[in-house]
């Protein structure tokens, strides 16, 4: 079995050979390469913000507070003195940390367990579909509120919430998608063919039902990103001094009128990130379903 | 020498209005380098025949009794689930109805192809090749390009052919064809029909063909049963059976088949009567209710009787010549 189970992701490991093909595809596309520009500015934000910024993200000084955007300090300065831009960069990294961790986490459980429940016996199906239904029918905030007020106000609380979260939509989708390949002729031609249970849904149902679920997960990116920061907003998240966009936009919020800019230099990353991904998943989209090659 | 013996199958499948024996004492031979044609109106349990000897069933169907030797020694419904596996697709190959349904949508051909191949020790490269060289003889030109296409872009006879240059792949001892070309036109049902021909001869297997186009049947196979209600009702070489039929049944077969007849006519030619309900099996012959022929006796349990030189039929009026 767990030979079934390493082999089973070494396959999904594998190069695709339409790698090269499928990027040139998608930067000829106006809004592919707007979207995929996007995300490669937040992303090498990220991965150089101590690089880019002269100031310690965290560092206060009192006789620079609400400093306006300028020269000195290019998106102006908080409260607390602190340089926004570094903090923004810095935010980056916790924004980007947490939706593609969560992300990735959701999306390895959700294909498990809709593979699982889809292709499975009967009551294996109807327990999960009961859990997942479960879950389901916390609204978000709720669910953060009430694990935070169990666990406390931390990173690891906001991952598993989004995990919580994503885990029942992503393991739906493959559910439904699993079920309806399962009678498919491919499908009964593969087991006639000698395909165990294993090798049938990698090698013919995983390739068929994982395309639609990328694109659903680049699109879920900024919704993690949101959630991120919204608890962030709330103080239900990352812990003060780190920064978060988040907490960033709540600092400003709080005198919005005075100095706008800080909620401005907040809120803007928030959009920029959701903007690329949409932008990069539709795009990615049109390009992954072979259905459509070949159509310009 | 017999490739596939198919010795009193019994398949029962549990429905919510009780138990629908689907095959009865299903018995016959598919001998080895031959082409053993099944024809039967829909519903007679042609499906369920292959779906038995592939031990695919679908989860209410059981089956009740009987052996299916395969290659003179083994009971296929005797070997571990994953002996019968490893016979699937290497030593027994299937070919189905739909050719646009059989592949994957999102794999290359050449991926699913060297796929098939995953029990051999060949090096990719050699797989690729062997995948070309089997497109060749199914006569896809411009086979090594057709390996990197995905099956959408391809026709349905081509398809269709794809789809058997996957099954002999890995050169079976039995090619297990449902209706290979019932889904396709006129003209690609001719030639499919005689690349099947051409290929059972050069990779020298045998071929279990299953189709309810009588034209069909007479041109490719050696062998015909023939299957009503879930029974065999009769069975012999092509020549017997189409040339002096046994059984009322087969006899109306013939009958309603268009290209046989030779005036024109106002009506179709049909059998009156419907398929007898598999739930509640008449304990007598099974066409009685709808046999021209049917007499007091046919109520009683029928036993197939043998007319000698191989041909079977399972009816009281076999010795006698009211069907000539």
């Amino acid at each position: 079995m767990s030979a079934a189970i390493s082999s089973f992701f070494a396959d999904l490991a594998s190069p695709r050979s339409g790698f090269r093909r499928g990027l040139a595809r998608l930067v000829r596309e106006p809004l592919g390469a707007l979207g995929l520009s996007l995300v490669v500015l937040v992303i090498f934000g990220a991965l150089f913000a101590d690089i880019l910024t002269q100031y310690d993200p965290t560092r206060i000084a009192p006789r620079e507070r609400f400093a306006s955007p300028g020269a000195a300090h290019l998106l102006g300065t908080d409260q607390l003195g602190r340089d926004l831009f570094s903090r923004i960069l810095h935010g980056s990294r916790i924004a980007l940390y947490v939706a593609l961790v969560t992300t990735a986490i959701s999306l390895a459980i959700g294909i498990v367990l809709g593979l699982l429940a889809g292709y499975g016996p009967r009551w294996l199906d109807n327990l999960l579909i009961l859990l997942f239904d479960a879950v389901k029918s916390f609204p978000t905030v709720m669910l953060a509120l009430a694990l935070v007020t169990l666990f406390g106000p931390s990173l690891t609380a906001v991952m598993v919430v989004v995990v919580l979260v994503n885990v029942p939509g992503y393991a739906r989708i493959i559910r439904t998608q699993t079920i309806a390949l399962k009678s498919s002729e491919f499908v009964a031609a593969a087991q006639s063919m000698g395909a165990s249970a294993a090798r049938t849904l990698r090698a013919h149902i995983l390739p068929n039902v994982v395309g639609p679920l990328m694109i659903l997960a680049s699109m879920d990116i900024p919704v993690v990103i949101a959630i991120e920061a919204g608890m962030s907003f709330l103080g239900l998240g990352v812990r003060p001094p780190t920064p978060s966009w988040g907490s960033i936009l709540n600092d400003g919020f709080a005198n919005i009128r005075e100095t706008p800019w800080i909620a401005v230099a907040g809120g803007a990353p928030i959009i920029i990130v959701t903007l690329g991904f949409t932008f990069l998943g539709e795009t990615l989209r049109d390009i992954l379903d072979p259905r459509l090659k070949g159509r310009s | 020498m017999t490739t596939l013996a198919i010795e009193n199958l019994n398949v029962a499948f549990a429905t919510d209005d009780g138990t629908l024996h689907a095959l009865k004492d299903v018995c016959f031979e598919v001998p080895s380098n031959r082409i053993t044609g099944i024809v039967g109106e829909s519903g007679c349990g042609k499906s369920t025949l292959i779906n038995a000897i592939l031990r695919l069933l679908a989860q209410n169907g059981r089956v009740t009794g009987g052996a299916i030797r395969f290659e003179g020694e083994t009971d296929l419904l005797r070997l571990p689930p994953e002996r019968m596996r490893a016979l699937r697709g290497a030593r027994i190959s299937t070919v189905f109805q739909d050719p646009m349904g059989a592949l994957n949508p999102v794999l290359s051909i050449g991926r699913q192809m060297v796929n098939v191949q995953y029990r051999s020790p060949l090096p990719q490269a050699e797989k690729e090749t062997r995948a070309a060289e089997m497109l060749e003889q199914v006569r896809i030109p411009d086979a090594r390009a057709a390996l990197q296409r995905y099956p959408h872009q391809f026709s349905g006879g081509m398809k269709q052919r794809i789809a058997i240059a996957m099954a002999l792949m890995m050169k079976p001892s039995l090619l297990i064809a449902d209706e290979p070309t019932t889904a396709l036109d006129a003209t690609l049902e001719v030639a499919t029909i005689e690349l099947l021909q051409d290929l059972q001869k050069s990779i020298g297997c045998s071929v279990l063909f299953i189709s309810h186009h009588l034209g069909v049947i007479a041109e490719l196979c050696d062998e015909v049963v023939v299957m009503y209600a879930g029974e065999v009702v009769e069975r012999g070489s092509v020549r017997q059976i189409f040339n002096r039929p046994r059984h009322p049944y087969t006899a109306r077969l013939l009958e309603c088949d268009l290209g046989r007849q030779a005036k024109r006519m106002r009506r179709l030619p049909v059998i009156a009567g419907d398929l007898p309900d598999l739930r509640a099996r008449p304990e007598g012959c099974v066409f009685a209710p709808r046999c021209p022929h049917a007499e007091e006796q046919c109520a009683r349990p029928q036993s197939e009787r043998d007319m000698g030189d191989g041909h079977f039929a399972r009816c009281i009026l076999a010795d006698a010549t009211v069907l000539q």
